[in-house]
Formats: C-alpha cells, sequence, structure tokens
C-alpha cells in the first residue's frame, strides 16, 4: 500500500510536502482536501487527521498531522539524501532550531497576513481593515529581519551549502505573500538570491507546479461550524 | 569549556530542558538569565542573537529554541531511547506532538498565564481556547495510551507538562475534572521523580505578585 498524502496545495506547509515528495521520488497517493470547500471538516477526514487540518499522511494504519513531522517520517522511511535532514548533529539542530522558530515567526505572520489580506475578504465578503492589515505587513517584515540575520547570514541556505527541510519550508511561507499580492522579496537582494537558489535546487519545474495552485477564488466554504474553524485549516 | 544552558527557570520551555539534562545526568553549567530583571543584553545576545531563553553553548556551537536544543542533547548524549525513539513512527508521534504544541497549548497556555491581569471577557476567551487545546491533547495525542508516543515517556510528555504548570502555578488547575490528565499527569511526574521537580518548579510555584510585572517583560519571558 503506497503512501497517501492528504493536501491541499493552497496552503503553505502542503506545498513543502508535496515538493519534498516529488523531488525524492517517493511514492505518494495524492488525497485532494479542498479546503475552500470545508472537506477538512467532514467524518471522512477526521479518520486521518482529528485536528481536521491538512497536510496528513496515512501509510497502512498509520496516520500522522504536522507537516514537520510528515517531512521527518518520509526523510527516515525513504532515506533521503542527507542534506535535507544532515546526520551531523550540529547541522541537524540548525534545522531543528529553524522549524521551530518558524511556527509563530515567518508561519504565524504569514498566515496572519495571508489571512488579512485574502481569506477575511473572500469568506466574510467585506475589504480588509487597513490598520490590521498594516500591522500584518509590519509584523512579517520584522520577521523577515529575522529570518535573514539569525538564519541564514551570508550562507547560501540556512544551513550552510546545501538546502535543507528548512530552507523548504521557509520558501512555501515567503511565497504565500507572493500569492497574495505582496512581492516580499522586492527590495532584498539576500532573500531573492536566496529564493532563486531553492528553486534551483528544487527545479523550476517542481517549483512551478506547487505554486499554481487552480482555484475559484470565489467559492466559499460549505457547511463550516465556524469562523475559527474556516479560517485555521492548516 | 563544557556545555552551558542559559535558562530563566520561569520559563516552560526552560524548565523542560533543565528537567532533560539533570534526568539525564548531563553535564553542564547553568547560566542562570533572569529575562524580568533585563539580563538578555548584548552578552547573552551574543549566545542568541534572539535573546530568548533557552539557549545552549557547547564550545563555539550555539543554539536556541527548547526542541532543537532537547534532541541535539538527547542525540550528542545518546539518552535512552524512549526520550526520542528510533522506531520511525515512534518517533514520528513526539515530533507530530512538538510540532502541533507550538501554536496550541503553549501559545494557548502562554496567553492565560499574562491575561491574568487583563479582563475578564479575554480571561475567559484564553480558558476556552485552552480547553480546546487540552481536549485535542486528550482525544488525538494521548488516546488510551500511557504516554504521548506510547508506553513509555518521551520528549512530548516533558514538553508538555512543563506547559500545563504554568497556567496551574497562577491558580488554574487544569487538571481538575480531567481524569485522563489527571493519570497522565502522575505518571509522567512519577517518572522525572519528586525531588528534581521541585527543583524545576521553584521559581515559578513561588510567583505569587504579577500584577507589579510590566507586561513587556512579562511577554518576553514567556515569550509571546
Amino acid at each position: 500500500m503506497v503512501v497517501e498524502l492528504y493536501l491541499d496545495l493552497l496552503c503553505q506547509p502542503c506545498r513543502s510536502v508535496y515538493i519534498f515528495a516529488k523531488k525524492n521520488n517517493i511514492p505518494f497517493e495524492f488525497k485532494h482536501v479542498e479546503l475552500l470547500k470545508g472537506e477538512h471538516l467532514c467524518e471522512e477526514f477526521d479518520k486521518v487527521n482529528l485536528l481536521r487540518k491538512v497536510p496528513a499522511l496515512r501509510d497502512g494504519n498509520f496516520t500522522l498531522a504536522e507537516s514537520i513531522a510528515i517531512l521527518l517520517y518520509l526523510s527516515r522511511k525513504f532515506n533521503t539524501p542527507d542534506h535535507w535532514y544532515p546526520s551531523d548533529v550540529q547541522k541537524r539542530a540548525r534545522v531543528d532550531e529553524y522549524l521551530s522558530w518558524q511556527h509563530t515567526a515567518i508561519r504565524a505572520q504569514g498566515c496572519n497576513f495571508y489571512r488579512t489580506k485574502v481569506l477575511m475578504p473572500l469568506l466574510v465578503g467585506k475589504p480588509f481593515p487597513a490598520e490590521r492589515l498594516e500591522r500584518a505587513v509590519e509584523d512579517l517584515k520584522s520577521t523577515m529581519k529575522q529570518f535573514e540575520e539569525k538564519f541564514l547570514q551570508d550562507k547560501p541556505f540556512i544551513v550552510g551549502s546545501e538546502i535543507s527541510l528548512a530552507d523548504l519550508m521557509a520558501i512555501a511561507e515567503l511565497m504565500q505573500a507572493l500569492g497574495a499580492g505582496w512581492d516580499v522579496f522586492e527590495g532584498r537582494p539576500k532573500l531573492t538570491e536566496w529564493r532563486h537558489r531553492v528553486e534551483e535546487a528544487i527545479g523550476k519545474e517542481l517549483f512551478r507546479e506547487a505554486h499554481e495552485v487552480k482555484r475559484d477564488g470565489a467559492k466559499m466554504f460549505v457547511d463550516a461550524p465556524n469562523e475559527t474553524q474556516r479560517l485555521t485549516w492548516c | 569549556m563544557g556545555l552551558e544552558l542559559y535558562l530563566d527557570l520561569l520559563s516552560q520551555p526552560c524548565r523542560a530542558v533543565y528537567i532533560f539534562a539533570k534526568k539525564n545526568n548531563i553535564p553542564f553549567t547553568f547560566k542562570p538569565v533572569e529575562v524580568l530583571k533585563g539580563e538578555e543584553g548584548e552578552r547573552f545576545g551574543k549566545v542568541n542573537i534572539l535573546r530568548r531563553v533557552p539557549a545552549l553553548k557547547d564550545g563555539a556551537f550555539t543554539l536556541a529554541e527548547s526542541m532543537a536544543i532537547l534532541i541535539y542533547l538527547s542525540q550528542k548524549y545518546k539518552t535512552p531511547d524512549h526520550w526520542y525513539p528510533s522506531d520511525i513512527q515512534r518517533r514520528a508521534r513526539v515530533d507530530e506532538y512538538l510540532s502541533w504544541q507550538h501554536v496550541a497549548i503553549r501559545a494557548n497556555g502562554v496567553k492565560l498565564f499574562w491575561l491574568k491581569l487583563a479582563p475578564e471577557e479575554k480571561l475567559q476567551e484564553a480558558f476556552e481556547d485552552l480547553a480546546v487545546s487540552l481536549k485535542q491533547l486528550e482525544e488525538k495525542f494521548l488516546q488510551d495510551k500511557p504516554f504521548i508516543a506510547g508506553n513509555r515517556i518521551s520528549l512530548a510528555d516533558l514538553v508538555a507538562i512543563t506547559e500545563l504548570m504554568q497556567p496551574v502555578a497562577i491558580g488554574y488547575n487544569i487538571f481538575e475534572n480531567r481524569p485522563k490528565l489527571s493519570e497522565w499527569r502522575s505518571r509522567v511526574e512519577k517518572f522525572v521523580g519528586k525531588e528534581l521537580l521541585q527543583e524545576a518548579r521553584k521559581v515559578i510555584l513561588s510567583i505569587n505578585d504579577l500584577s507589579n510585572m510590566p507586561l513587556f517583560k512579562l511577554f518576553k519571558t514567556f515569550g509571546v
């Protein structure tokens, strides 16, 4: 039985998992969970992930939530090249450090920006409040500064000379802002160069494939229990 | 120069690191950082550019983020397997919890802690959010197992217990009326040992008066 990956490429961590699996030729079945249709909220999906979020994995009887756990599991099960999650204890710690920090930093600020700029107007039918958007932008800018100064510094990738899971998670988050109409790379040459390196390491075709999310922007959730659940899908 | 751990035992992740290192007899120099006194200045900035505790210094190597520190210590000092199991599915369970808790239990516990000073409705909201997380902890992560990853304690349980003590420390007994969680708590505490727990919790349990603390310092200490 092949691994099943429950994904919606609208969601950043799903793209990281998708790219990782494809890049490493990991055989899997793509199970599309359409977030905008509320498919993550149905009973069938509860069997895969009680937390009702994507991405999720099913490997026989084993189910798993959380993109980081999924990426690590796949890297171990399929023995992917060392650079993704280095066996050297200190290099590995650098990846762990980024993966831990990003939850409440780039990811949190990135999601907040996307929610305020795109999701709220889409779901609530009203334009975003200007001050909230401004604050979301400032928070994300401040986080990106920390990203450049603490995590990237003068290295080609977060952990050194090769791409790792850390870069994969980071690029997906920053592309989300791009998808919302803000070119976060503009005026940031170091970040731009890092982005190009990451794209090249992944492969331009696969990168584009993962980021071309076809969706009808006007679709609303159906039968979604409440606002919070609609807005915290991954 | 040996391993240095920069910790403020007021902070949950610091307690998790402290307990783990002590329980596994990992030799280290305890470098106390009192965040509330603004001690995370220039000197500490060299150890952790993010100026947050916990932080580790191992020769020239510095490291931030409690998850990264715990895993680094477990690998470098080859701690017993159950802490971070080599079986990839059990290990995945630990990773899953450690990932989820950042924006669930940790975020909600922290909110409740500093909201003690805030208006009643905000506190109520924080309570409800934490209740949702606790329900998920019981139904998704614990289920009918003795510990999160199975039969043995792991890093996931350690990180969880230190977070859950934070609301308890300010008077909210979140274990009350939650028998499954209470039983799990007893199992974890029994394994860690009363003495080590008391040592780690000494600071947080003596924190009586939060009202004189400047809010921004509260936020910084507890990683908000």
